[in-house]
């Protein structure tokens, strides 16, 4: 018997409500997250990556709205739930980990208060026993010296301790599924190196599902077993990392993989994707890369593709990707 | 032979800062140690003619600062930097300030939202007098043209265009005093991977068209090793290790250098690095630790390490690196897995 998936989004839209119409900035978002996955949602700035892990967050910023689909968490659905029940979930079920550690925490508060006040909410635990759950949570995160430390504030802890304490907030309660919002932008290249493994290793032991959203494809690679790719607010290829990486199957998808410098291929030329992505007010008739895609035909000008099955297990968004990547390898 | 003069040479550049209460510290002299910072502390480097060289290190390795006192928005606390081989007075005339130029980190912030293009180039053109005012339109195309951007971008304003396209509007502005020295600092790090390498593949033309002199400010390793000839590693203050880019990514001699190649993410599935080299955070650059500035998390510090205070020393003819055990560090590929928990367990 296969279980349900823990989270299963499906074919979820998001939108800015305006008087006379509606922009619609996440356009028929589906992806499933089963237990213990690491599932990594990669794009460019604007493409709806971030909306779309605040919408199952629960936290998208005033205007934006839900405008159709379904959000399911272990069965329920999280679209019109109620704020109280919803709340309710956030920490014992579902936690979130910020870009930026210092515009995410209190400034006025230590943090081990911080990572206390969820312990105390939801597992109903005494000041004092919080108190201890968070410096050993802050132990766990590997912070040296967690008993003095709980007793700083932010700004008095560096740009990686910060965000160790954000980690420890997230698991302080024990969830099954954490969100990651580009958790290591913000960090130096050695102290993301340390956080990546961490976050691994807390998903490991505690049994933890992972939805890691980024723009950076080579830590989606050392992260997440699956991925999806979004652009203009749509998904355009999902699959396994290594498959998606090793023979991509959308011309965007491409076009990421072909600009960004590989480490390991120092030789190979960088080749940009030309143009740049479209005004999501004036979205394109058809496929949304069409004007910057070099395989375009007659087709993608005239509808938008739905995700086609590419493989078992691997989807793209592209009329053509049987023909254009048959005819790249050949 | 002579060899050829460096565009650049900054020689024993230190920039400390003071924070506190300098009554205070007049008065009870030594009682407060931690308040001076020390950004830089005792940097040395030449950039060569036509050359990307490129300067990396964590924040807080003092990378900016020392951008900052080439281009002269900063003044060093002692040292000396060097133009063609003649050293730049404190405050430099208009002449020397236009040769070197800077393009910054975000394209979003170092543009004035309300000046058009054609405005922010007309007035740099105008101010050092590079052409006739009559001349000011036509140069500004050509300004434009040089870096991938149409006529037409002239008469609109900043917020009308994408990040990597104000990236291109910098770099029109920084080229338009025609410099002989670039400056970038963070230049794509704001950037999307798409556009990152447009930018990349234009500071590559420039060099080849223009035979700009550019030192690149980065922190991601994998466009330091597409682009730049040269590289040289900061940490805490220093220059750690300076070398050839294909040298330096294949036969690091410094244990930092090591752990930052260690950190870089990979692409590929084959390459995923095993070895965590690197615990903690960078020390306080108040407190710059006694010996060499990286004993405290290095894998092969021994005694002498916590003594001494390593100069660049040469590996070979292009190679320098700050680590007194240079020569007793392994080969770079049998780096031993799990050497960072063998550490810690002591």
């Amino acid at each position: 018997m296969v279980d349900a998936p823990l989270l299963s989004v499906t074919d979820l839209a998001l939108g800015v409500k305006r008087s006379s119409s509606t922009n619609v900035i996440v356009d028929g978002v589906s992806f499933d997250v089963n237990k213990g996955d690491r599932f990594g949602i990669v794009g460019e700035s604007g493409s709806g990556k971030s909306m779309t892990l605040r919408a199952v967050a629960g936290l998208l910023p005033a205007g934006v709205k839900v405008l159709s689909g379904s959000m399911l968490y272990n069965g329920k659905e999280l679209v019109g739930m109620a704020r109280r029940e919803r709340r309710m979930l956030m920490g014992p079920e579902i936690a979130m980990i910020f870009q930026e550690p210092m515009t995410a925490l209190n400034p006025v508060m230590r943090v081990g208060e911080q990572i206390a006040e969820g312990p105390r909410r939801h597992l109903g635990l005494s000041r004092k026993a919080a108190m201890d759950l968070a410096i050993a949570m802050m132990a766990r995160t590997g912070i040296p010296d967690p008993a003095r430390r709980a007793l700083a504030y932010p700004h008095q802890l560096s740009g990686g301790l910060r965000q160790r304490i954000m980690i420890a907030m997230a698991i302080s309660c024990r969830p099954k599924l954490i969100l990651c919002d580009e958790p290591t932008t913000a960090l130096d290249v050695t102290v993301q190196h340390q956080v990546l493994r961490l976050l691994e290793e807390l998903c490991d032991d505690f049994d933890a599902s992972l939805v890691f959203v980024t723009h950076d494809l080579a830590v989606v690679n050392q992260t997440c077993q699956s991925l999806a790719v979004m652009y203009a607010g749509r998904l355009v290829e999902t699959g396994p990392v290594k498959q998606v990486f090793g023979d991509p199957r959308h011309p965007y998808t491409k076009g990421l993989l072909d600009s960004a410098p590989d480490f390991d291929q120092p030789d190979r030329p960088l080749v940009p994707i030309p143009g740049v992505p479209p005004n999501l007010a004036h979205r394109p008739q058809g496929c949304s890369f069409a004007p910057r895609c070099p395989f375009v035909e007659e087709v993608c000008l005239q509808t938008p593709p739905p995700l086609f099955e590419v493989e078992p297990g691997r989807s793209s968004a592209c009329f053509l990707s049987d023909e254009i990547f048959k005819k790249v390898i050949a | 032979m002579s060899e050829e003069r460096p565009a650049l040479r900054v020689s024993d550049i230190t920039k400390t800062y003071h924070l506190g209460n300098a009554l205070v510290e007049k008065l009870f002299p030594k009682r407060d140690v931690h308040s001076r910072l020390t950004a830089l502390d005792g940097v040395n480097l030449e950039l060569r003619k036509g050359e990307i060289l490129a300067l990396v290190g964590e924040s807080g390795s003092g990378k900016s600062t020392l951008a900052k006192i080439i281009v002269g928005s900063t003044a060093a606390s002692s040292g000396e930097i060097s133009y063609e081989g003649s050293p730049l007075a404190k405050r430099r005339d208009r002449n020397t300030m236009r040769r070197i130029q800077m393009v910054f980190q975000d394209p979003y912030s170092s543009l004035n939202p309300r000046m058009s293009v054609g405005a922010v180039l007309a007035e740099i053109l105008l101010l050092h007098k590079i052409v006739p005012r009559r001349e000011v339109r036509a140069e500004s195309i050509r300004l434009l043209k040089l870096v991938g951007m149409e006529e037409d971008a002239l008469d609109a304003y900043p917020s009308q265009f994408s990040g990597g396209q104000r990236q291109r509007i910098a770099i029109a502005r920084a080229l338009a005093v025609r410099p002989d020295v670039l400056i970038a600092d963070e230049p794509v790090s704001a950037l999307d991977v798409s556009v990152q390498a447009t930018i990349l593949e234009l500071f590559t033309t420039l060099r080849d068209e223009l035979g700009l002199s550019i030192l690149f400010v980065a922190h991601n390793l994998a466009v330091v090793q597409h682009l730049s000839q040269r590289v040289a590693v900061m940490y805490l203050g220093r220059i750690v290790e300076l070398a050839d880019t294909e040298e330096l990514f294949a036969n690091p001699r410094h244990p930092y250098t090591r752990a930052l190649i260690a950190s870089i993410p990979r692409m590929t599935a084959e390459s995923v690095n095993e070895d965590v080299l690197l615990e903690g955070d960078p020390p306080s650059p108040f407190n710059i630790p006694a010996g060499c500035r990286f004993n405290p998390r290095c894998a092969f510090a021994t005694e002498a390490c916590t003594l001494t205070d390593p100069a660049l020393m040469p590996v070979n003819d292009a190679h320098l690196s700050a680590c007194i055990r240079f020569k007793e560090l392994p080969t770079f590929a049998t780096i031993p897995i799990g050497l960072d928990h063998t550490k810690q367990e002591k």
